[in-house]
């Protein structure tokens, strides 16, 4: 076992390295680049744009200009923005908290609504509670997260005249102003995070209520609510799990729009931003981040499976 | 043994007595009896294809053509779902929208989750090294924002419905992959699995005959999800201005076209591109939901 976590833990640098690549290579394949984009239709010289490039980097061959920037990632320096001129670490400290604490808020109510729910949709099959559960969950998934949070906005605006704070205030500045602001955004984006693992908690605890072992406990009279909860909803947690862990991706890309929506500076609405503007060197530092956070998720995952079943052995 | 036949086992005779045409009219009829909500499903997915196939002669007015002159009217007796900015009738641009959500929905989670399910498949049968660079593969793949490679895809290629339609396939790949593995690793397992291969059957025979049809539930309802998460994802994209681009009628690109900027002048902007989405991407998930109750043998209630 310890072998085994070594040895994933290893697994994570060539998966990061890989990430790092396939950004590389995807961004180089735009056309044009920041500074052709910066002057776009102005009569520039082109001596101009030949010395900004060669200031940016830019001139370098692209294998050059590749080992520089992984150079500087094993030393953890991000670079500079193309676009301001700031250091992306700065950048990024700017706006990382909010976005964390909308992902974190949001991953919470999701699953404090999903497991509770979908557990009791399968134990009440085909009753009206069930199709209640399951058209709450449908819902969720079929509306999209930005135009829900439109909806919210419109509704919020109608009945209270409340708007989008057009700033922010941090969680320890003002604790109460701040979670009035962000609990809207994390409701529209957290709705839709429970609504999918409701629905496979739902489907796995059906498949799980069907097993032997589920009648053996029923029949030498165990509890029903230790049935339920001791046998059936603990071993249908792992594709509950896996399904949690892939939605982180969705939750990001539920933030990016959510964030656009609530007019909140946060990294998705950067990353769309540095996109649009060509900043390659903002992209590639915060798709490297978001990457390195979803790699760890998931090794935490990997580990987590044997915790709950313990058929799983790694070796 | 001469008990006699059960109503049950008569019906599953007849139906095995069958001609093709006749089980599969069978299957359906059973299918809309049994499962109401998953008909339901089905009656929107066909309403919405046929919506689409007959825009040109429903459609009340040209979904292109602007009218400054008749521009944010409200819903009313001209214009049912009322006008935009540019006062383009919304009513013939949610019509001809359902062209660009089918036909992006349809083509990405299709090949999307079929190259899933074989890398799926191949990652659990044959383990070791294999499983080792389809595993890191994915993780490379999963690890992507989505809209970092959807928008980087749309900025290489030019924008274009062609290319919203490669940027959606990518994040469905490992996300089936990911599902059919774990549930394909459980077949592996099994004692037929062994048997096979002592009898001396091939890999690709067992991975196609032995271990595809015991995942296919689940590659099934990936499929069928991805169907309305791919519209979904469609239409995020455009919202964020990042997808089909103007003047394509998009559920996704109305929303962004006026719904936030003219929130409360004209709502009803960001209200029926929205009903739009939201009934069809839950047609495709009530009819999977259902879908997956009837194939799931497992799943059917004796």
């Amino acid at each position: 076992m310890q072998r085994y976590v070594f040895r994933r833990l290893l697994l994570m640098i060539p998966t990061l390295i890989g990430v790092a690549v396939l950004t590389f290579v995807i961004m180089r394949l735009v056309p044009g680049d920041v500074v052709a984009l910066r002057y776009a239709g102005a009569p520039v010289p082109q001596e101009i744009i030949d010395q900004e490039r060669r200031a940016l980097g830019l001139d370098k061959p692209i294998h050059e200009q590749f080992i520089d920037w992984m150079g500087d990632l094993a030393r953890f320096d991000l670079g500079t923005s193309l676009w301001t001129g700031q250091p992306v670490v700065d950048e990024v400290k700017l706006r990382v908290g909010l976005t964390l604490e909308l992902a974190v808020l949001a991953a919470l109510l999701g699953i404090a609504l999903a497991i509770p729910l979908g557990v009791m949709a399968a134990v009440k099959q085909d009753t009206w509670i069930d199709y209640a559960i399951r058209v709450f969950s449908i819902g969720g998934i079929a509306m999209p997260s930005f135009w829900i949070g439109i909806l919210l906005i419109l509704l919020l605006l109608t009945t209270f005249q409340w708007s989008p704070p057009l700033t922010f205030t941090p969680f320890l500045e003002d604790p109460l102003a701040n979670l009035s602001q962000l609990i809207w955004p994390a409701l529209t984006v957290g709705y839709r995070y429970s609504a999918v693992a409701m629905r496979m908690t739902r489907s796995a605890v059906l498949e799980v209520l069907r097993e032997d072992y589920v009648r053996t406990a029923r029949a030498k009279g165990v509890k029903e609510t230790r049935v339920i909860v001791g046998h059936a909803l603990r071993n249908s947690l792992l594709p509950v799990v896996t399904v949690i862990s892939l939605e982180f991706a969705f939750l990001i890309g539920g933030l990016v729009v959510t964030e656009q929506v609530f007019n909140l500076n946060g990294l998705g609405r950067l990353l769309v931003l540095a996109v649009e503007q060509r900043d390659y060197t903002l992209v590639q530092a915060l798709v490297v981040l978001m990457a390195g956070v979803f790699v760890v998720v998931n090794f935490l995952v990997d580990m987590f499976y044997v915790v709950l079943d313990p058929r799983i052995r790694y070796s | 043994m001469t008990r006699p036949l059960s109503d049950d086992e008569i019906a599953r005779l007849r139906f095995l007595e069958d001609t093709r045409t006749k089980r599969w009219t069978t299957a359906v009829r059973t299918f809309i009896r049994q499962r109401p909500l998953g008909a339901a499903g089905g009656a929107i997915i066909i309403g919405m294809i046929l919506v689409a196939a007959l825009a040109d002669v429903i459609a009340p007015y040209d979904p292109q053509a602007s009218d400054f002159a008749a521009a944010l009217q409200a819903p009313g007796a001209g214009h049912l779902l009322g006008t935009d900015s540019f006062g383009r009738d919304i009513l013939s641009r949610i019509i001809y929208g359902a062209r660009t959500a089918l036909l992006v929905g349809f083509t990405s989670s299709l090949v999307g989750s079929t190259i899933g399910l074989i890398f799926g498949v191949m990652s659990a049968y044959f383990g070791g090294k294999i499983e080792q660079v389809i595993e890191r593969l994915m993780d490379i793949l999963i690890s992507f924002p989505l809209i970092v490679i959807a928008i980087a895809v749309v900025a290489a290629l030019g924008p274009g419905t062609g290319n919203v339609i490669v940027a959606i396939t990518f994040p469905v790949i490992p996300r089936v992959a990911r599902v059919v593995r774990s549930s394909a690793l459980s077949v592996v397992s099994m004692p037929y699995i062994e048997s096979a291969r002592s009898v001396g059957a091939g890999a690709v025979r067992i991975m196609f005959r032995h271990i595809v049809p015991n995942v296919f539930a689940a590659y099934l309802i990936m499929l069928t999800a991805f169907l309305g998460q791919a519209i979904l994802l469609e239409a995020s994209l455009s919202f964020l201005g990042l997808g089909v681009a103007e003047p394509v009628p998009a559920w996704g690109l109305m929303l962004r076209g006026a719904g936030m900027q003219f929130l409360e002048r004209a709502p009803w902007l960001a209200i029926s591109p929205g009903i739009a989405i939201s009934l069809a991407v839950f047609g495709f998930n009530l009819f999977g939901d259902s879908l997956r109750d009837a194939l799931d043998p497992r799943l059917r209630t004796a």
